[in-house]
């Protein structure tokens, strides 16, 4: 868009600016400071401080900040008019704040300083003026910043920061007069409120009141990617000597512009958590002890040597780099001579893969994140957005408030409903017949998109049949969701264009997940809202490298780049590049590799970075069998409750001890760069690899580093072809970027798709109810949920002190109605059972679950809600069934039923 | 309800009619009580189809309430009780005797005054707003009709553009009443013209200043003049809704008000095709819960939105942007009241009451030391020495005049050297003060300047948003220096600081409740800056009212000893024989006052 500029004079210095700009804008954009507080660049302008006076010829004192430019206007920063008042309001602000600079975190880089420095104070004036001593108690109740009152100049930052930027309203103003405060509802302490510890508002505090808790400078900052969800945040973390002290977003990356979530900026002090593994462990006697990397190494690759082939199996880790996914892969095929190599996707986006590659040819998000603001509708579905993306349900927030019109469909009232044009609350596992029934409707209406069906697509007429089974009265009675509900959303979406769709566990984690995902891409085929830009079928990725591990082959059936390993041609181009011949049939997955361990096939297992102890649906199986293993070797940055059944446990290094590239959901392959020295005796995983490799005096693992490994990935990959570590240097780039001269693909689908015949297919389909549905034992739907405070299994957040204040302990969500019946308060201890196991939690009473289906997250090991869930699979991505079960609910005293 | 609905009364002729006031004043005086003893006298002695009793609004004249007019004969009552109802019946309305004993007797004399078109609070004022106050039953649609009501909405729906009307308002020279004194015509026709999706107007009563009672009153004595008013304007403006943002404290003004509404639908007066010209309009009523900054327009469409009060930036002005993003046009009530007459008589006839500047009547909240407190209406143009000596009746106890409070807690004192001003808009900010909504405070000899200043900006503080530096924090800095120099602990620049605090305070906020704090500061800083030298420099209180400054002494030669300060003293601290001049034990003296108070012999002397 071209702006019209508009010339005026401000201190008889000529100043371009924008139309719409202010005069403050102007002036500082031309190097002309202008005092002031409340303003801040990313937020609509206060005009509360008073002290960006400024005089207008003709007009008289005006606040700089909030009057627009003019052509021709003439503006003065100084005159003694000005100075008398900005001067009074820059007194009357200091007179009552707490003035110890040199013990305050903002020393050297606070507003006050700066502005009271440039107009200079005298302190016999304040003496007259200083009268209030009293001190206003600190907010302390947040584990990991302070809100210090005294400090305060109510310029509002934080308050516009929480409601325009985050959209939580959080704070607001309380009080009238000298009693004003910013403070929360009901004026409770933070941690009591809606606030979701972002710390958006304690970046932008431009005074000492809102302040991290045992602030530290950070001796130098290192540019780098987010370790936790697939959003793939920019962060700068900042170090002194061997230690993590800081992270802030980084503005000038397309993914968060700057923002970061709660687990982003105050989740790093696991990295130098006590409890980290700084040695090698060895059992012996049963107990593991400390060991030298040589013996360690030494024990096994001897052991390895004697489990070649299908009797071995890996398990890679989305939280690794695509290089060690590489690397891992490859020392399961070439070194170990099996495909049996899977990793935690099977356990979210297997479906996403198996669905998508089938009706659009490629597996992964089709559209990227920055177009989130252009659509003009969004349909959520089964993401719990805000809570396990927040960067991405920031920007919904954000495109709703620009008048977006977001239909969210979820068993649970999610925070994201408060933002919601439309809310479906379904029945779990009742996706197919709701996405069914919305389609059923488009096509009674003729609100399909013809050209686009006809032009770009294949299978309609099958697919149309059969949406026959799909009435209204089925519909309805099957999702509990009323028909009208589904034709408003069926009118919504596929009218408001261009309209994304968003999905993540709430369709994948289910024994017709793949059935849930074809049903996401039939009907954003049949809107015509696929291969434009602000559309798309859009499944948000888990880890921070899911995406990345898949893309590296750390999948039994395919090689880096997905390509098959049951391809001849292929594997001949694998075979010669890595000096050795390959399987050729499949591998297990997941979950089939502890099935194969009980039955005894799969002998030894390499588990790097995963913890299926407490992940995998119906964990005491594989507790069970793990423990039956021969050989067990685990690589981790804790002794997680796996590791702590393995025979050799190695140290990892983290996320911050070496470099690296991690692919966020929207393909887009960044940099991960190395911030302190591995900890301890830890080393990167690749490295690790490398050495159980060499040390089984296997060639083609004498990597010198990262960029030498993504060289090679390089030459076998023909979507990551063009992706060279000095490409990547500032922004990442989007896969697929086929060769050196490629600016990669910010959209799929654009032209053809990437199936054989060039053309998207419909799928046909039918409604299977979940495996296991409710009965008179087993009366409930237990459904698995996630918490903004936490990630996955907790190993990481868990060992950040404080996320525990803010969320410390499993509570099962049950409605009021069901509560009642069962006479159960609220934070009562309750045994939740299944066919499977059994778990004590809490009971959390709450409206955002339907009756008869209850909730629980599975962060916390000691109450792992895995011992329950159904590890039941979908026939074709051998996803387990973690989003529904059935359960019983007892109070403890009540006798067993 | 029977009384929701209007009464056929009007038409009927009485022999004699007996307006009992009803306002909020004379009704905590007890006047509904003595309604019901009259109704149930006339009715004993079978006079109920003679005579007819009708509860009025405010008559204005609060002092001498519970008040009472007794037509044909013009008689006006003050003071009643209960007691006083069957001699009135007997003698007034059997015995055809008014009763001298119940009739007004000036201050200044001791002869009574039976009629009130003889007394000088109501000679010299001139009644267009409360044109009808004391001569309807408020709750009575009929009277209002009766009395020319509606005609003007009439001429208006009938024979008259929207542009017609805006431009007689223009031309009536009309200026907001509610204290900025914007031209009226003119903000109709911004808003008029304003692009939009759908247009409102507002009727702003939510009188915050403390004293003021002028808004309260109009539409406790006459709510259909507001009502009507706000139709026409919204006819002018091309509005279909309408909002009265009133005090949750005005809960007889509520009541009217819905009784009113009530009773404008059911007339077909408000609500769809008004009089079968077409044209809809409709209002609702809302609470406002107690925020002086909602007097403020933008304040004010942000508590009818249901968000904090707080003023916002303009532009937008509201006639662009107020309530949820529509063309907005505020106006307050004594604005809207002027209206019907306006269009009734004309542009011409309106223009010619008043100054150059300021058309039309004012209406007074009469408050403070004066003896005739009450509700005044007066013309434009009227001197302060008028309001407040003839009509007000002068300062009670033979005290001496020091000023007048303008504008609420945000106006200005006018001392005595300024009583001769003509009062319209621009004369009372040339000396300091501001219009107002129409509060005048008047005060004696015994109020201390300083401290009515302190006063003021206490309140003033309290009622900030918070939101703008200079307002928060200014107006508590010059409280507490004032507070400061109250106590004693004056010093010399205090009054260079204040007046700089004052200035940037003014120039620096955002809305008019910033802009005008540092007022009463200013004007007695102007205009009584000896007694802050006083203060300051003597550690003299010159009006014997801050405590820390003055010292309780007794007089030996007028004390007579007769101990009544003796008995009265709470600290028990003041010591002598009977019969013979008492002293007071001035270190323990607490400065209550009480002594003083007690003594008979003006013997007690504050120094």
């Amino acid at each position: 868009m071209v702006q019209d500029k508009i010339t005026l004079t401000i201190d008889h210095t000529e100043v371009v600016a924008d139309s719409g700009a202010t005069i403050l804008e102007a002036a500082l954009a031309g190097g002309i400071y202008i005092p002031h507080l409340c303003y801040h660049p990313d937020l609509e302008p206060a005009g509360v401080c008073r002290l960006c006076m400024v005089e207008i010829e003709g007009r008289g004192l005006t606040i700089a900040c909030r009057a627009p430019v003019a052509e021709g206007l003439v503006v003065r920063t100084e005159s003694p008019e000005i100075d008398k008042v900005r001067r009074v309001a820059m007194e009357l602000l200091i007179a009552n704040h707490h003035v110890d600079c040199l013990a305050c975190g903002q020393d050297g880089n606070c507003a006050i300083q700066k502005t009271s420095a440039y107009i200079g104070i005298s302190e016999e004036r304040l003496d007259a003026l200083r009268k209030r001593e009293a001190s206003s108690p600190i907010d302390t109740s947040n584990p990991f910043f302070d809100r210090d009152p005294n400090k305060c100049v109510l310029c509002g930052i934080c308050i516009r920061t929480c409601v325009e930027l985050q959209r939580v309203s959080a704070i607001d103003f309380a009080f009238r007069g000298p009693e004003t405060i910013v403070g929360t509802f009901a004026n409770r302490p933070l941690a009591e409120s809606r606030c979701e510890s972002c710390g958006e508002c304690v970046v932008r505090c431009p005074v000492g009141a809102l302040l991290p808790k045992k602030f530290q400078q950070p001796a130098r900052e290192v540019r780098t990617v987010c370790t936790y969800c697939g959003v793939g945040c920019g962060l700068y973390l900042g170090v002194r000597g061997d230690t993590v002290v800081s992270a802030r977003g980084d503005d000038d990356s397309p993914v968060n512009k700057g923002s970061l979530c709660v687990k982003g900026r105050f989740g790093f002090k696991f990295i130098n958590h006590p409890d980290r593994l700084t040695a090698p462990l060895i059992r012996k006697d049963g107990t593991l002890t400390e060991a030298t990397w040589d013996e360690a190494l030494q024990l096994v690759a001897d052991k390895l040597s004697t489990y070649h082939g299908d009797q071995f199996a890996t398990l890679s880790s989305a939280k690794c780099t695509n290089e060690e996914n590489y690397l891992i892969q490859k020392f399961t095929r070439a070194v170990m001579g099996t495909n049996n190599i899977d990793h935690c996707a099977r356990l979210c986006h297997a479906p996403t893969v198996a669905g998508l590659v089938q009706s659009l040819g490629s597996g992964a998000m089709t559209n990227s994140i920055n177009e989130v603001m252009g659509a003009a509708c969004i349909l959520a579905v089964g993401t719990n957005t805000t809570a396990a993306h927040p960067v991405i349900g920031l920007q919904m927030k954000k495109a709703v408030a620009r008048g977006t019109k977001l239909i969210v469909a979820n068993p649970k009232e999610i925070d994201l409903c408060r933002f919601a044009h439309l809310f479906l609350q379904h029945r779990p596992g009742s996706d197919v017949a709701l996405l069914m029934g919305i389609m059923r409707v488009i096509v009674d209406e003729g609100l399909f998109d013809k050209a686009f069906i006809d032009e770009r697509c294949e299978n309609f007429e099958a697919f149309k049949a059969s949406l026959d089974d799909f009435d209204p009265q089925f519909v309805s009675q099957t999702t509990g969701v009323p028909w009208e509900k589904i034709q408003q959303a069926a009118r919504l979406y596929a009218t408001e264009k261009p309209a994304s769709l968003f999905y993540a566990m709430g369709i994948t984690q289910h024994t017709h997940g793949t059935d849930n995902v074809l049903a996401t891409s039939n009907l954003a085929l049949l809107t015509g809202n696929v291969g434009k830009p602000s559309t798309g079928v859009n499944p948000l990725r888990g880890q921070n490298n899911v995406q990345g591990a898949c893309d590296m082959g750390a999948l039994p059936n395919v090689y880096p780049g997905y390509q098959r390993v049951d391809n001849d041609e292929i594997r001949a181009k694998f075979e010669k590049a890595w000096a050795c011949s390959l399987p050729a049939g499949a591998g297990v997955t997941h979950v089939e590799i502890f099935d194969d361990i009980e039955r005894k096939t799969i002998k030894a297992l390499y588990i790097v970075g995963e913890n299926p102890a407490v992940s995998e649906a119906n964990s005491s199986h594989v507790v069970d069998a793990l423990k039956t293993l021969e050989f067990l070797v685990v690589q981790d940055i804790f002794l997680s409750e796996t590791a702590e059944l393995a025979h050799v446990v190695l140290p990892a290094a983290s996320f911050a001890e070496k470099n690296g590239t991690f692919t966020n959901t929207e393909r887009r392959v960044q940099r991960v760069r190395q911030v302190i020295q591995p900890v301890g005796q830890s080393r990167p995983d690749w490295r690790i690899t490398c050495q159980i490799a060499q040390e089984m005096g296997k060639s083609g693992f004498d990597f010198a580093s990262p960029e030498d490994i993504q060289d090679e990935i390089r030459s076998l990959t023909p979507s990551y072809q063009g992706i060279t570590y000095d490409r990547i240097e500032q922004e990442g780039l989007q896969w697929p970027c086929p060769s050196a001269d490629h600016g990669g693909t910010a959209i799929l689908h654009t032209e053809r798709f990437a199936t054989k015949s060039g053309k998207a297919s419909f799928v046909p389909l039918t409604y299977r109810p979940s495996a296991e549905v409710p009965d008179k034992q087993y009366p409930f739907i237990l459904t698995t949920d996630r918490s903004i405070f936490h990630f996955h299994t907790g190993t990481m957040t868990r060992n950040v002190q404080g996320m525990d204040v803010l969320n410390g302990q499993e509570l099962l969500d049950i409605n009021p109605a069901d509560a009642l019946s069962l006479e159960i308060d609220n934070g009562a201890t309750v045994e939740v059972s299944s066919r499977r196991g059994r778990v004590s939690v809490r009971a959390h009473i709450t409206e955002a679950c339907l009756p008869g289906v209850v909730s629980m997250t599975f962060h916390f090991s000691e109450t792992p809600t895995n011992v329950l869930t159904n590890s039941a699979l979908d026939p074709v991505a051998k996803i387990p069934e973690t989003k529904v079960c059935a359960v019983q609910i007892e109070k403890p005293d009540s006798p067993a039923g | 309800m029977a009384e929701t609905t209007a009464s056929s009364d009007a038409s009927k002729t009485y022999r004699a009619e007996l307006l009992i006031c009803a306002g909020t004043g004379c009704v905590s005086n007890r006047s509904f009580k003595i309604r019901d003893a009259l109704e149930a006298e006339i009715r004993q002695r079978g006079l109920d189809d003679e005579v007819r009793v009708v509860t009025t609004g405010c008559q204005g004249f609060c002092a001498q309430g519970p008040i009472m007019i007794f037509q044909p004969d013009g008689i006006f009552y003050q003071m009643l009780t209960e007691e006083d109802v069957p001699l009135l019946v007997e003698e007034h309305l059997i015995k055809g005797r008014p009763v001298e004993k119940l009739m007004y007797v000036p201050p200044e004399g001791d002869e009574v005054v039976p009629k009130l078109s003889d007394i000088d609070f109501f000679r010299k004022q001139r009644l267009v707003v409360l044109r009808n106050r004391g001569l309807i039953d408020p709750e009575k649609i009929d009277e209002y009709i009766a009395r020319d009501g509606y005609r003007a909405l009439a001429k208006v729906l009938t024979g008259m553009t929207s542009e017609e009307v805006i431009e007689v308002v223009k031309a009536s020279g009309l200026r907001g009443r509610g204290g900025a004194g914007f031209p009226t015509g003119i903000k109709w026709g911004l808003t008029r013209q304003a692009e939009g999706n759908g247009k409102c107007i507002i009727c702003n009563a939510d009188e915050g200043d403390p004293g003021a009672f002028m808004d309260r009153s109009i539409i406790e004595s006459d709510p259909h003049a507001v009502l009507e008013g706000m139709a026409i304007g919204a006819y002018a403006i091309g509005a279909k809704n309408g909002y009265v943002y009133i005090r949750e404290e005005y809960p007889l003004a509520m009541q009217r008000l819905h009784i009113a509404i009530d009773q404008a639908r059911e007339y077909g007066l408000l609500g769809e095709d008004i009089l079968g010209s077409g044209f809809s309009f409709d209002l609702a009523v809302h609470r406002g819960a107690g925020a002086f900054v909602c007097g403020e327009e933008t304040s004010l469409i942000a508590s009818l939105e249901g968000r904090t009060p707080e003023p916002r930036i303009r532009p937008p002005f509201p006639a662009q942007s107020g309530l949820w993003g529509q063309p907005t046009n505020i106006n307050n009530v004594e604005t809207w009241a002027n209206v019907p007459v306006i269009i009734s008589r004309g542009a011409e006839w309106y223009a010619s009451l008043g100054t150059d500047t300021s058309k039309g009547t004012k209406v007074f909240s009469v408050v403070g030391k004066v003896n005739n407190t009450g509700l005044v209406e007066v013309p434009m143009g009227i001197t302060m020495r008028e309001i407040v000596f003839d009509i007000g009746g002068g300062i009670p106890d033979g005290k001496q005049f020091k000023a007048v409070q303008t504008g609420g807690p945000s106006g200005g004192c006018i001392p005595e050297s300024l009583l001769d001003l003509p009062i319209d808009y621009e004369r009372l900010m040339e000396v300091g003060s501001i219009m107002g909504s129409g509060g005048l405070i008047v005060m004696d000899e015994d109020t201390c300047m300083v401290d009515i200043a302190r006063y003021f900006l206490d309140f003033l503080r309290s009622e900030s948003c918070g939101k703008c530096t200079t307002c928060r924090e200014g107006i508590a800095a010059m409280h507490d220096i004032l507070a400061d120099i109250c106590a004693g602990q004056g010093e010399p620049e205090h009054i260079d600081l204040l007046g700089e605090l004052a200035e940037a305070v003014s120039d620096a906020s955002l809305c008019a409740l910033g802009g005008t704090a540092p007022n009463p500061v200013l004007s007695t800083l102007r205009h009584f800056r000896d007694e802050y030298e006083a203060h300051i420099r003597d550690k003299k209180c010159p009006a014997g009212v801050c405590r820390a400054l003055i010292t309780y002494r007794i007089d030996p030669d007028k004390c007579k000893g007769c101990l009544l300060c003796t008995k009265a003293c709470p600290e028990q601290i003041i010591r002598g024989e009977a019969k013979k001049p008492q002293t007071i034990d001035t270190e323990a003296c607490i400065k209550c006052g009480v002594c003083r108070e007690s003594c008979k012999f003006d013997a007690v002397l504050v120094e």
